[in-house]
């Protein structure tokens, strides 16, 4: 049972070590992939030139035209395909955006241990639930689209 | 007061739902059906729209820390009302920009035992859910329908900015039986002052939080401006903890909406970063500019600019279902 004191407890400590670690990961690595892209020391999937055609198109019609006019693949690019095209200079810059975007799971999965051992099940069992909820939510199962 | 917050909040709700479900567009448009193949132009001056979102981002970052709202509120109206980038793309970048504003502050707040955690889990559970549920429908809807509703929604969010009061330390008689039984509680200490928090109403907030995480994820705004009225006026939690809390609740209800904006393609890095860079370093001139400025213009100006971009939006969803 925690006593209600100035500190933070020791699963908020834990979690904000990790928000940290994790932000400042993807953030520095968000600059360098960033300067990879635009300096044009790796290729983009699509030419900086043309870009300005793209970022005006709902989204179905811009994975639709891309897809056509450079990769070629069975289905447009959606879930982690992005994994796969890395080695692009725009694609590559989705390596900090996952990161950034998922370290809150890391930091809910780290403190449902503590949690547990400390008898506090209630919210264990919610933190639990919320990891699993996002998980589901970076899977790339949930499909949507206009 | 209570009501008050709740009731802005459920009749935003019920605007978004009419706008949605009574719109014969509703029924007519589909623009994967339309969709044509499309021109594509070389346009060596490709430069100049990224070059100008870093610097309105720039002045955006300043100004939303002189106002006190979160970079997503400003970003979306702003950007999707005078830039020629897709509704579609400005929603993903703005959560991002929501996102990574929450991600930096978050660890501090939370070590500062500011942000509590206890008081967010339950919160980010239902708001990160519905979350998901609002970026799904957000981005199944037409634009143009999410254009009209987010016009009615930023000018709702003007009406709360306008009316909302704000209280200290609110009168807490008695923690209900659920935040009770979750222990969601605190102490922290306030120019010398130990204030001993505790927490009522925690149905009515929580169900509060449907709604706002399903706004939340449609529209790209990140939820500050509903977070802390319903954290400080409705469940009893002192300003500066619902100030705190809120900021770091974002995190996680943002990165629920961001995956699936990230993994349906609504993510273009020059948009993202350019974006990001932006409010960052906004902000951090905006904290200096903070020591000087008179805060009360500030928050002026920007019910000023969520006025116009709110109608803005509005006038581009109306005109492009042909109504005006």
């Amino acid at each position: 049972m925690s006593k209600i004191t100035h500190e933070a407890t020791q699963e908020q400590l834990l979690y904000a070590n990790l928000l940290e670690k994790g932000m400042l990961i993807g953030l520095v690595l968000m600059f360098i992939t960033f300067a990879l892209y635009v300096f044009g020391v790796m290729s983009p999937v699509v030419p900086l030139d043309q870009i300005g055609s793209y970022w005006s198109q709902p989204v179905d019609q811009y994975l639709a035209a891309i897809n056509n006019n450079f990769l070629h693949m069975e289905h447009a690019p959606t879930g982690w395909a992005w994994v796969g095209l890395i080695g692009k200079g725009d694609f590559l810059n989705f390596i900090p955006i996952a990161i950034l975007s998922g370290v809150t799971i890391v930091c809910y999965l780290a403190i449902v241990p503590g949690l547990f051992a400390r008898g506090d099940k209630a919210m264990a069992f919610i933190a639990l639930a919320t990891a699993m909820i996002l998980i589901l939510a970076a899977s790339g199962v949930l499909k949507s689209g206009h | 007061m209570v009501l008050t917050v709740q009731n802005k909040l459920t009749g935003m709700f019920a605007f978004l739902m009419c706008s949605l479900m009574l719109s014969p567009a509703w029924a007519l448009a589909s623009e994967a059906a339309a969709a044509v193949p499309m021109s594509v132009v070389d346009d060596p001056n490709w430069w100049k729209w990224p070059v100008i979102l870093l610097f309105v981002t720039f002045v955006m970052g300043i100004i939303a820390v002189l106002g006190g709202v979160g970079g997503g509120v400003l970003f979306v109206p702003i950007i999707s009302g005078f830039f020629p980038f897709h509704l579609d793309f400005v929603r993903g970048t703005g959560l991002l920009v929501a996102l990574c504003g929450a991600l930096a502050a978050g660890p501090g707040l939370l070590k500062a035992n500011l942000a509590s955690l206890r008081l967010a889990l339950p919160v980010a559970l239902i708001a990160s859910t519905m979350a998901i549920v609002g970026a799904m429908v957000g981005l199944a809807l037409p634009t143009h329908i999410v254009q009209l509703a987010l016009g009615g929604t930023i000018l709702g969010i003007v009406v709360i900015m306008l009316t909302a009061k704000k209280s200290s330390v609110p009168d807490v008689p008695k923690a209900d039986n659920i935040s009770s039984a979750l222990r969601i509680c605190g102490v922290y200490t306030d120019q010398g002052e130990t204030i001993n928090w505790k927490v009522h109403r925690t149905p009515g907030g929580l169900a509060t939080f449907i709604i706002i995480g399903f706004m939340a994820g449609m529209f790209g705004l990140g939820a500050g401006w509903a977070n802390v009225p319903v954290l400080n006026l409705m469940m009893g939690a002192p300003l500066k903890i619902s100030v705190a809390t809120s900021k770091f609740l974002l995190s996680i209800t943002d990165t629920s909406a961001a995956w699936i904006y990230v993994n349906n393609g609504c993510v273009i890095p020059m948009m993202v970063v350019p974006s990001l860079i932006g409010i960052m370093f906004g902000s951090f001139v905006g904290v200096r500019i903070l020591k000087v400025a008179k805060p009360t213009f500030i928050r002026w100006m920007v019910i000023g600019i969520l006025a116009f971009a709110g109608a803005k939006a509005l006038h581009k969803g109306l005109s492009s279902m042909g109504i005006i």
